[in-house]
């Protein structure tokens, strides 16, 4: 399998819903859009000839200042063909919202609840989007471009009332 | 198939619990529980004493190290790797150097390439020392544990000639290695090597056809390819469904291609297998120790860092007589080196499964995006697929063979 291949049989198929296409020191990716994100993912992976059954990874980037400033970053892995694609889609504030993988690929479940958690991506048709990696009542998504690094003070006895001040669960 | 496949959280679990809807009991596992290997909590819902559900309550250890890199230049950023998987930090070195490499597209010395896979493979078997050793101390097989880390001392102590660090090594750096090889490396190697078979072979005596740890084993936790390939299982873990997919095979890297090994498989998916698989992956990297370290002393010395002096200093003498390889020196050490735009992902073969490294780059020294598909964590989904129907003891053996390492779950 190489990449020539993936790729005029999904410009055939899906030739509407593929924005951009990249070669990078010989790996493809492909920007798509919401629906053809889902649709080329379920194609790769049910068509014999492909068997891109595996989804090796899935994170989210923050591109602050470009439209869109998200992206979901899927690679799919055919351990039948030894090869390697990078599914994009993009999404943009105030929620942005990509349909979730789960469905297709239960491995997605926990890398999705991740790119949620730390960068505030919505997944539509996840069955359990909640945080993973943060405390639930954590306010902010610090994978953010625009979230400051280190402005969590550590708490202490002499100083965790001044700290705890600003906190919701104390309110509770 | 996939649809029927549901990976629980923790709150689908105590919700309906502390509204009285349920008979069944919810039990609090951990984060302090020994057999959790770490800062692991599990939620589990019980039928008596047998698991009914069960979901892993993960980031007790999140130290933020995805964002945290991304304030540091590449070559700084090799530090916070080891941090991850803490008990393979040469694998989290060269996937994250790889990645940065591949961005870069340099040249990687042949001395270089063959430490980077000696080192590995003796890291997957300190690795999976560690793994065996606290696995049969979970099932109360006290012994194997200390005859583990017997030996793991021995590759730690070659760890520490090599790069002065007993774990946190951050010997890979992005262009080759930190430095050259020590004089001694390559007969303390082979003084490991000459007495690694048959330790092997003494830990099997202890187990493999022990009646007690096959009643622990055989059958327990099983799960099978389809599921498996579908949770994202990856390692030892899916080889043991009979999955022969192994990343040094399939999409080879630092040379692997060239090294001759087994890809050990099992049958039915059980902790058995996985024990079975791990014991004979050992024997596997003793064999391409042994063909590297045979490479190295044909090969004698040479660089061990690309020449490609945008990427790596130059050497220290070269600085005192040439004015452009003081400005390199300069420019490398207060700036950083500049990849172009783009992104690239990497994965290789960690001993805890497919370690992913995926690097984007603005053009500017410092990365803007790091994320590390990590195998620990993605492993731990299968759990509750694993550990349905069966009893709580058999919970603390399947996490054990999962061989999770908290620290690359939460990074």
């Amino acid at each position: 399998m190489d990449n020539q291949t993936v790729l005029t049989a999904l410009r055939e198929k899906f030739a509407g819903e593929i924005l951009a296409v990249n070669e990078f020191r010989g790996d493809l990716s492909l920007t798509l859009t919401p629906q053809g994100y889902v649709a080329v993912a379920r194609f790769l992976r049910d068509d014999p000839a492909f068997a891109y059954t595996f989804l090796e990874n899935l994170c989210g980037v923050d591109y602050l200042g470009r439209t869109p400033r998200f992206e979901v970053v899927a690679h799919l892995t055919s351990m039948r063909h030894r090869h390697r694609v990078c599914l994009k889609v993009g999404c943009d504030e105030p929620e942005p919202t990509v349909p979730s993988l789960t469905p297709l690929f239960p491995t997605a479940n926990y890398q999705e609840r991740e790119a949620f958690d730390l960068l505030g991506i919505r997944f539509e048709g996840h069955p359990s989007l909640t945080r993973i990696l943060l405390p639930d009542d954590w306010v902010g998504h610090p994978l953010r471009k625009d979230h400051p690094l280190g402005d969590e003070e550590v708490a202490f006895t002499f100083n965790q009332d001044r700290i705890y001040a600003h906190k919701p669960f104390v309110k509770e | 198939m996939t649809e029927s496949i549901t990976v629980p959280t923790p709150q689908q679990i105590i919700e309906p619990a502390v509204a009285g809807r349920t008979e069944t009991m919810v039990l609090n596992m951990g984060p302090h529980h020994p057999s959790t290997h770490g800062v692991l909590r599990l939620v589990l819902e019980l039928d008596g004493e047998v698991v009914v559900n069960v979901a892993p309550d993960v980031g007790y250890l999140h130290t933020g190290i995805e964002k945290t890199m991304e304030s540091k230049t590449y070559q700084k950023a090799v530090v916070l790797t080891d941090r991850m998987d803490y008990l393979a930090p040469l694998s989290n070195n060269l996937c994250y150097a790889l990645a940065v490499e591949k961005l870069l597209d340099v040249e990687i010395p042949e001395r270089a390439q063959i430490a980077r896979v000696l080192l590995v493979e003796l890291q997957r078997i300190a690795s999976h020392l560690v793994w065996l050793g606290t696995h049969a101390l979970d099932l109360a097989a006290m012994s194997v544990f200390l005859y583990a880390f017997r030996e793991r001392e021995q590759i730690l102590d070659i760890f520490e000639l090599v790069s002065g660090a007993r774990m946190m090594t951050s010997y890979f750096r992005i262009g080759g290695l930190a430095y050259d090889l020590p004089s001694d490396f390559i007969p303390t190697v082979e003084q490991f090597l000459a007495i690694m078979p048959s330790r092997i072979d003494e830990y099997e005596d202890l187990l493999t056809t022990n009646p007690l740890w096959l009643e622990r084993t055989v059958g327990v936790g099983v799960i099978d390819a389809q599921s498996a390939i579908a949770l994202g299982l990856t390692g030892a873990n899916l080889r043991a469904t009979g999955v022969a997919y192994d990343v040094r095979k399939a999409m080879p890297y630092s040379g692997y291609e060239t090294y001759s090994f087994e890809i050990p498989v099992g049958k039915n998916g059980d902790i058995y297998d996985r024990y079975r698989v791990r014991i004979a992956e050992m024997r596997q990297s003793v064999k391409i120790i042994q063909q590297a370290t045979e490479r190295l002393r044909e090969l004698g010395p040479g660089p061990v860092v690309t020449p490609d002096r945008k990427v790596a200093p130059p050497p220290k003498r070269e600085i005192t007589e040439s004015m452009e390889a003081l400005i390199h020196h300069f420019k490398l050490w207060t700036e950083g080196f500049k990849p172009p735009r783009g992104d690239a992902y990497v994965s290789i073969e960690s001993p805890r499964g497919i370690l992913g490294c995926y690097v984007v780059s603005d053009g500017s020294p410092k990365p803007w995006r790091v994320h590390f598909r990590a195998p620990s964590f993605i492993n731990l989904q299968s759990l509750a697929h694993m550990a349905k129907g069966r009893m709580v003891a058999d919970l603390v053996a399947l996490i054990a063979s999962l061989d999770p390492v908290l620290g690359e779950v939460d990074r």
